[in-house]
């Protein structure tokens, strides 16, 4: 009969059904976030001369979809552009019937029908104009994003205003084979569900057990009395315990410190399993056996963490801190209390009889609910010093305090940029631009259609120019010598020269024209790092990504 | 003229040469016509095969076909984006070759409802390119040995490249395979390690985590009192009965966990999956496509793999191609095994031995059969061998040929008793 178990009515919602893939990833929290999120796309800032109506935008239409599918709130395209035929070789979402037609308005209406869950709405006119009209405009998101080559004054107008209002923006640009990104966070991002790898955050306390965890150890002593089947069931942790007990009486009362030692120990406990066995040894055993290098470690705090506590919002708690902050001090408090961070508490799944995994697993629950319970007396206490109206929320404590050990804080740089930006940043690119398999030689090609395309926009240079060898080697020379003025550095050679000089010839093929593969992919990766910004899981870039199609590879700066 | 305004920006690459593109090629429009005339296989059109057809068309491809099984299921919608809620249940083949035909003019679409198994070698050999964006490894090395077996050394034409795409979560990877040129799916096997199977004892006897519960609802408790019913893991009652029994079972060891989303999720062995990742990986296999059908630029050779959780995180390699790959290679691979383990226990590990994963093989060395799973009376005859010692069927060393139903080609093990 169907019905031998009681069968509770269970089965998700439609909703639940259709991101179901998704929330696997980063569950109904990082749902929930999205789903608060509107998400403005700045898609172009006016023609380019009399030809080119400007940036053709596939590559914030295509992020958009990216972030349209999985659900969030609303968007708002802005973009002052009407369609035209080239549009419509490279822009997935417009039709033939678009031609003519306001593009942020058909491609708004494109989108919108891929998730009716999802707001959208448009400006046809350039993002300046709005700015002056609706000086809040910005406020009411999330995130902005923003499709260039576009004008340095209308990036520096987003930008700024951007920063004050603490509001993350990703620059991007894609043009023919190449592309690249650039995230400006606020000044302060925290994250705590950064998801490490589960086996990095296995947190065994083996050479720092606590009383329970030492007891259960203890139990076994019995070893020799135990049949084969009992004793090829006794979970590798209360093993290894049992065998650093032994381990200890002949090393004056020593864990295994070095290598040399824990292979010793290692040899300890792999002598000590039963062969005479039909499998000819034990599985619990060879566990054990096999934890011994990882999980003899004493507890060390990462050094990302002790930077974090050492952060001046970490010591220096005022009325106003977040309560990321909040729960981050208590923690510190816990730290220098107990030379550890709360226990997270899960216990991977090990060769065992149930009923002693269980209790294994309690003892490690337990502990953790514990470690909970005193961050938490920390945080009401901070919380009454400080006079703050709102408890935080239980919840908000307990994950933290499971991934205490990795939580991350990214320090938000301005987008970058040659002409202007910070010494720091010039700095980086210059030592950057000496390795020679470097990416960087993109990014100063990027800056330097940037340039030509603010004098195009501003009227200081003709459309021609987007392909100009002489007004491109003119803007190579101008930014090369701003970033040698740190005399320290080594000097731009000319192979340096040439690599920029082939990126640049590379970037010019199209006359800032997007293709659409790489405008797909890189609307990929833009959106995958607009999701981590908003759900504020896992680790968003910083703060630079450049890619290069031609070779299918890309890297990391922090610029 | 209209379509020449509309690929403006994709003509460009292919009218002008770059710093990087081969010095013998030449640009314009005798590149634009190889590229238009050039037929391409889609295999798959879920969530990386709906972009690599967008792609395709937007990269100028005018003749492509797409093959894939599937009807569309609500879970799809999240990233499978030419689907609509009024498309569940059609085939996906057929909705999204209507729909990128319909919105990218001048594009022709043809769908296949079916298998790649239904398929012969004369179907295979008018393609130019094949692109897989497929969530199966079997289906991968299927199409992989079909089109190793293909090439006819004194026939350029024979030779199809295969441009490969998988993602999971937020990571993925694609890859260019010249087939017998260069490292095939097969050679890399191993780097697609399968995820270790629980022991069925633990199943049944010593459960410790809430997945232990769901398999045994599913594996035992099913067989035992509904095996008249087949288990249809699209069938939300035939998963809620499967949840039920997995709760009340992991009531009885105290373990605590099991949701219905985990009961879906072991069930259907469910990989999470993004819009964002398949756009990265899919496009990255159609940028490929492109460069190899135009030579405007020069290909990957051959592997890049994509990590987004922390940041973004590219590596790019060049995958070796193995001599004894038992698709592309000459050479038997050598499996060291214990010389004591009964045949069935071996057949047991080549299904999970990363560098074999077959699952239902039929084994012969040179002299004899040692298992054959097909005709019954053959099994009945190999039947008793499953018990032997392999020290006692073989001599250390001695080659195995292996066949299994789900690949058209033989694999050679060399079994070394270690």
């Amino acid at each position: 009969m169907a019905s031998d178990f009681p069968q509770t009515l269970v089965g998700p919602s439609s909703k639940e059904r259709k991101y179901d893939r998704q929330l696997r990833l980063w569950a109904a929290s990082g749902q929930q976030a999205l789903e608060e999120s509107r998400v403005l796309l700045v898609n172009s800032d006016g023609p380019w001369g009399d030809k080119s109506t400007g940036v053709s935008g596939v590559v914030g239409v295509e992020t958009l979809k990216n972030l349209v599918l999985p659900g969030i709130g609303g968007f708002t395209i802005v973009d002052p552009a009407v369609v035209t035929e080239p549009d419509l070789g490279v822009n997935f979402f417009l039709e033939a019937e678009s031609l003519g037609k306001p593009r942020a308005e058909e491609t708004c209406r494109l989108l919108k029908e891929l998730n009716p869950d999802v707001e959208g709405s448009f400006y046809s006119k350039p993002v300046a104009e709005i700015l002056k009209e609706e000086p809040d405009f910005l406020s009411q998101y999330r995130l902005a994003l923003i499709s260039g080559p576009i004008k340095r004054s209308s990036l520096e107008s987003i930008s700024s205003a951007a920063q004050k209002l603490g509001l993350p923006v990703l620059y991007t640009r894609s043009v023919g084979f190449y592309s690249a990104f650039s995230l400006q966070l606020p000044a302060v991002f925290p994250i705590v569900e950064t998801h490490p790898d589960p086996e990095s955050t296995q947190d065994l306390r083996l050479l720092n057990p606590w009383p329970e965890l030492l007891e259960a150890g203890a139990s076994i002593n019995n070893l020799d009395t135990l049949d084969d089947h009992q004793h090829g069931h006794i979970p590798y942790v209360l093993l290894l315990l049992h065998y650093l007990e032994t381990w200890k009486k002949t090393h004056d009362g020593n864990f295994p410190s070095n290598y040399k030692e824990k292979t010793e120990f290692r040899e300890l406990v792999r002598s000590s399993a039963r062969t005479n066995n039909p499998q000819g040894g034990e599985e619990n055993y060879d566990e054990a056996v096999a934890a011994v290098l990882k999980s003899l470690n004493p507890f060390a705090l990462r050094s990302s963490t002790r930077e974090i506590f050492e952060l001046d919002e970490c010591q220096n708690l005022t009325t106003d801190s977040t309560d990321f902050w909040v729960i981050a001090s208590a923690v510190r408090e816990f730290y220098e209390q107990h030379n550890l961070l709360p226990l997270p508490g899960s216990l991977p799944d090990m060769k065992a009889q149930s009923a002693d995994y269980v209790s294994l697993q309690n003892i490690y629950k337990s502990k953790a609910r514990e470690d909970i319970a005193d961050v938490t007396k920390i945080i009401r206490r901070i919380e009454s010093q400080l006079c703050r109206a709102a408890e935080i929320p239980a919840k908000d404590i307990e994950v933290f305090c499971k991934n205490a050990s990795h939580i991350q804080v990214i320090r938000g740089r301005n987008i970058p940029q040659v002409g202007g930006g910070d010494a720091e940043t010039r700095k980086r690119i210059r030592s950057e631009l000496g390795n020679d398999e470097s990416l960087m030689p993109i990014f100063i090609a990027f800056q330097i259609l940037d340039t030509v395309v603010t004098g195009i926009q501003e009227g200081n240079y003709p459309e021609v120019s987007l392909d100009n060898e002489v007004v491109w080697s003119m803007e190579l020379d101008r930014i090369l010598s701003a970033i040698a003025t740190d005399g320290s550095a080594p000097p731009i050679d000319d192979d340096v020269r040439d690599r920029i000089l082939e990126a640049t010839r590379e970037l010019r093929r199209t006359e800032g024209g997007e293709l659409h593969n790489i405008s797909s992919l890189t609307g990929g990766l833009v959106a995958q790092e607009s999701l981590k910004v908003i759900t504020r899981q896992y680790v968003p870039l910083d703060n630079t990504c450049i890619f290069n199609g031609i070779r299918s590879s890309s890297t990391m700066y922090k610029l | 003229m209209a379509s020449t305004d509309r690929w403006t920006h994709l003509y460009k690459v292919l009218s002008k040469s770059g710093p990087f593109s081969d010095p013998d090629w030449i640009p314009g429009e005798e590149t634009i016509k190889s590229l238009e005339e050039s037929k391409i296989l889609v295999i798959g059109a879920g969530g990386l095969g709906c972009e690599i057809l967008k792609n395709l068309a937007l990269s100028g491809f005018k003749n492509i076909h797409v093959i894939d099984m599937d009807t569309i299921d609500i879970s799809n919608l999240n990233r499978q984006f030419l689907f609509r809620q009024s498309d569940i249940g059609k085939p996906k083949a057929e909705v999204a070759a209507a729909f990128v035909q319909k919105r990218v003019k001048g594009v022709k679409i043809t769908p296949y409802v079916g298998k790649i198994q239904d398929k012969y070698e004369d179907y295979y050999m008018q393609f130019k390119i094949v692109v897989c964006g497929l969530d199966s490894i079997e289906a991968r090395r299927w199409i992989n040995s079909t089109l190793v077996g293909m090439v006819d050394m004194d026939n350029p034409e024979s030779l199809k490249p295969l441009i490969d795409g998988g993602t999971e979560g937020f990571k993925g990877q694609a890859r260019v395979i010249l087939p017998s040129l260069t490292s095939c799916i097969e050679c890399q096997l191993d780097m697609h390690a399968p995820r270790p199977a629980v022991p069925l004892c633990t199943i049944a006897t010593i459960p410790r985590q809430p997945q232990h519960c769901i398999e045994w609802a599913h594996q035992i408790a099913w067989q035992d009192r509904r095996k008249d019913d087949a288990f249809d893991s699209d069938d939300m009652e035939h998963i809620g009965w499967v949840y039920n029994a997995a709760l009340e079972r992991s009531k009885e060891f105290n373990i605590s966990g099991v949701t219905f989303q985990m009961t879906q999720g072991v069930v259907k062995n469910i990989i999470p999956a993004i819009a964002s990742t398949n756009a990265v990986i899919a496009a990255a296999t159609t940028s490929e496509a492109l460069k190899i059908a135009t030579s405007c630029n020069p290909f990957l050779e051959n592997y890049m793999m994509y990590a987004g959780e922390e940041g973004v995180y590219t590596y790019t390699f060049e995958a070796e191609k193995k001599s004894d790959c038992p698709v592309c290679g000459n050479l038997a691979r050598k499996l060291t095994v214990n010389g004591d383990a009964t045949l069935e226990e071996f057949i047991e590990m080549l299904g999970e031995r990363p560098e074999a994963q077959l699952k239902k093989p039929s084994l012969r060395t040179e002299e004899t059969t040692l298992y054959q799973r097909f005709p019954p009376q053959l099994e009945e005859q190999t039947r008793p061998n499953l018990k032997l010692k392999l020290r006692d069927l073989l001599v250390d060393g001695q080659e195995v040929a292996v066949s299994d139903p789900a690949y058209t080609i033989d694999f050679r093990f060399q079994l070394v008793f270690g």
